[in-house]
């Protein structure tokens, strides 16, 4: 039996809103004890002193892109697991959006196989809702959910077809498994770049309207009720997105959402003069939209924090606005990013932290995102006011498009363990 | 007409003076740039070239050796016309290049066309791209001078210059006067950069259009915002109208030509809107019939070619502001 025990962090477990002083008992890679107050008597195996830490579960980033398999020069599945557990993410939802695109049970399997191989985080692979992305054809949601994808999602693109959804929701519920759907109206966001308003029109760049969002936000909740999926709307960035998922929630315990880091800690004016770093899908929108997107999180409206990270090459990024590619990589920085919200007083520590750790399991239906006895021992040591400044250069991702260049941070994390294996620790290799 | 932007009791008519402070930036990449003695200081610049290009011998050769590229990735006969004499007439070697923006090529070519043009050490690179920032982006991968001729829905700031000095010289001031825009104002680099030097210059200005083609924020830069022509162009002391890019914009943005002839095409009974002495503009190349009257366009009240003639002036001004070296100090 291999065991640990951490002694005299702060311990935070959204599962049970506990946050105090505690004991974290870890035997064969699953959690044994979670003891509040000081230390008990030794129980053998390895002992860390966590004084001055904070002790959360790992975090659980719902939406990642990696470049693999078929643009491994954008970002592996192994440079993905670096970044990750650097950023305290002890597991991350797998984008469909490669090449091929995930759409098949072989292919989810080999998702799997590559990154037990080569990960050091776990992995969950997303599958396909239509086959090649391409908006037509439903995919094989059971024998999908069979080889291991966790929910179904088109990832970058967005399904228009009110018909198509509907059976899709419906298939989808049929296996219950959940559907995470990136909503944007084609031909509203037209060729808009940026969000549609002053700023856009002074840069002479093509607006893209919060309706957009809100006219398919809309829509898929109320095929969400017909139907009786679990829908997750991908990241929502529009005030209005809020007060819709918020009347949605009042009658439907089955629809959720999340929000990019991006949206809740940018805005627009963050493009200043055309940096396509800044250029992300849903587009950065206004202040008033970012500050009902963080009062939409702490009135639990929003569930879940992503870090939407997205490698994207120089080569697509060093190009006139318009004609740029669109994400930001965010593995590393999506903690210390959400932690500004702590620091600022808009948002607790807890509420935070359940955001990027217990809502994604209970969503994709994991046993992780937890302290229970029981659950896979997934957890990060933290130090909540660490100071930093993001480098470019410094990050672990094969691609550098950081939409926090420079940006001083505080709150970094010390080390990540996965399955009672510690896989990152801060100026040492993983012991 | 013809009358100073120069403050009194300043000497003019030679070009460069010894005393002209070097003007503060490397670049010209919008109007956005600059403030409101920047530009008046191009403007004075550029009224002392008008009368290089009427003179028999015209050139005034205060950019002999340097080497100036026009970089068109869009085609603008006129423009690049516009920026080659006034470059030649300052005695620079000018080269034209024209590049085909295909969907295979995009990918690379902006960058990739600016190392390989700044390895051949040129001074200036006058620019015109489709796209929004692609001026400003190639502007920090060269090492010479960049001249913006139009990014996009961006900004055209020498055809803002060049409109402003037009307007000075038939109007003899810029302050108090009351300029009507109007047309596509949502696509339009020219309304752009000309409400930016207006609203600098303490001019009050209106745009005009159909709800459709009046891009989201614009009562943030314009004094007015009108969307029934006659009422816009009330008491104006300048109409300056756009290219509408009809082709594009028909069957969505407008229904029809002849119904936006109709309701915002520029004719002599919603001229008479205008005050008397109104003077007519139009960046070019013009739709006749579709946003102007013919006989408008080559009436009395049109100073179209005047604005041509202003273009090669301002732009004589804009290269000479940016390339010349300083006049040496008398010992």
């Amino acid at each position: 039996m291999s065991a640990l025990t951490v002694i005299n962090a702060r311990i935070i477990d959204p599962a049970s809103n506990f946050d105090g002083l505690g004991t974290l008992r870890v035997e064969d890679g699953m959690i044994a004890a979670l003891t509040p107050g000081a230390a008990p008597a030794g129980a053998g195996g390895e002992v860390i002193d966590a004084r001055g830490l904070v002790l959360a579960p790992g975090l659980i980033d719902m939406r990642v892109f990696t470049g693999e398999p078929g643009r491994e020069y954008r970002e592996t599945l192994q440079s993905a697991g670096e970044a990750a557990a650097a950023g305290g993410v002890t597991s991350f939802v797998a984008m469909p959006d490669t090449l091929p695109v995930i759409d098949d049970g072989a292919l989810v399997d080999f998702v799997l196989r590559r990154a037990r191989a080569t990960c050091k985080v776990n992995v969950l692979p997303a599958a396909a809702i239509t086959k090649g992305l391409a908006g037509e054809e439903i995919t094989e949601f059971g024998l999908l959910k069979e080889s291991g994808a966790v929910c179904l999602s088109d990832g970058r693109r967005s399904i228009q077809s009110s018909g198509l959804l509907r059976s899709a929701f419906t298939y989808a519920a049929n296996f219950d498994l959940p559907v995470v759907h990136h909503v944007v109206d084609a031909s509203l966001a037209g060729d808009g770049v940026m969000n549609e308003g002053l700023f856009a029109t002074v840069l002479g760049l093509k607006g893209i309207p919060a309706e957009a969002e809100t006219i398919p936000l809309a829509r898929d909740l109320q095929l969400a009720a017909l139907t009786g999926v679990r829908y997750h709307a991908a990241q929502i960035s529009a005030a209005r997105s809020v007060d819709i998922m918020a009347a949605e929630k009042r009658r439907n315990d089955r629809v959720t959402c999340g929000v990019s880091i991006n949206n809740l800690s940018l805005n627009e004016n963050d493009v200043g003069s055309y940096r396509t770093f800044f250029k992300l899908s849903p587009p950065l929108r206004s202040e008033d939209d970012r500050r009902a997107l963080v009062d939409g999180l702490k009135a639990g409206v929003i569930d879940v924090i992503h870090s939407d990270h997205d490698p994207q090459d120089t080569e697509v990024k060093r190009q006139p606005f318009a004609e740029a590619s669109d994400g930001a990589v965010g593995l590393e920085t999506l903690l210390a990013a959400a932690l500004r919200l702590v620091h600022s007083d808009d948002a607790d520590l807890l509420t935070v932290l359940r955001a990027m750790t217990l809502r994604p399991a209970e969503i994709l239906g994991l046993p992780s995102g937890r302290l229970a006895a029981g659950a896979p021992a997934d957890f990060v040591l933290l130090d909540l006011d660490y100071p930093w400044q993001v480098k470019e250069a410094e990050l672990r991702s094969r691609s550098r498009n950081t939409s926090f260049e420079g940006a001083r941070l505080a709150g970094k994390v010390m080390a990540t363990f996965v399955g009672g294996r510690k896989v990152y620790g801060l100026g040492g290799e993983p012991a | 007409m013809a009358q100073s932007v120069r403050p009194a009791g300043t000497s003019g008519g030679s070009g460069r003076s010894p005393e002209r402070p070097p003007f503060p930036h490397r670049h010209l990449l919008g109007i956005s740039q600059l403030n409101q003695h920047d530009i008046m200081a191009l403007l004075a610049r550029a009224e002392a070239m008008i009368p290089i290009s009427r003179q028999p011998r015209k050139v005034l050769p205060t950019l002999t050796g340097k080497t100036q590229i026009n970089l068109f990735f869009e085609p603008s006969t006129r423009t690049q016309a516009s920026f080659e004499i006034a470059g030649k007439r300052l005695g620079a070697l000018v080269v034209n290049m024209s590049v085909k923006t295909s969907s295979v090529t995009k990918g690379e070519t902006l960058i990739d066309t600016a190392a390989t043009l700044n390895a051949m050490q040129p001074d200036v690179i006058i620019v015109r791209h489709s796209a929004a920032g692609a001026v400003e982006l190639l502007s920090q991968k060269v090492g010479c001078s960049v001249v913006n001729a139009g990014d996009g829905a961006h900004e055209h700031p020498t055809q803002a210059l060049l409109d402003a000095l037009t307007i000075h010289q038939h109007k003899g001031r810029l302050s108090g006067l009351t300029v009507a825009i109007c047309g596509d104002i949502a696509n339009s680099r020219v309304a752009r950069s000309n409400l930016l030097l207006l609203g600098a210059m303490h001019v009050r200005t209106r745009v005009i259009a159909p709800r459709t083609l009046l891009p989201r924020g614009i009562e943030h830069l314009a004094s007015e915002v009108f969307t029934d022509m006659q009422a816009g162009l009330d008491g104006a002391d300048v109409v300056m109208m756009l290219r509408l890019q009809h082709e594009r914009a028909s069957g969505r943005m407008i229904p029809s030509v002849r119904e936006y002839y109709r309701f915002y095409g520029l004719d002599a009974e919603k001229l008479a809107r205008a005050k008397p002495d109104a003077i007519v503009m139009h960046p070019g190349p013009m739709n006749r019939g579709v946003e102007i009257d013919p006989a408008i366009a080559d009436g009395g009240r049109s100073v179209i070619t005047d604005q041509v003639e202003m273009g090669v002036a301002v732009r004589m001004a804009v290269l000479d502001a940016l390339l010349a070296e300083p006049a040496p100090v008398a010992a």
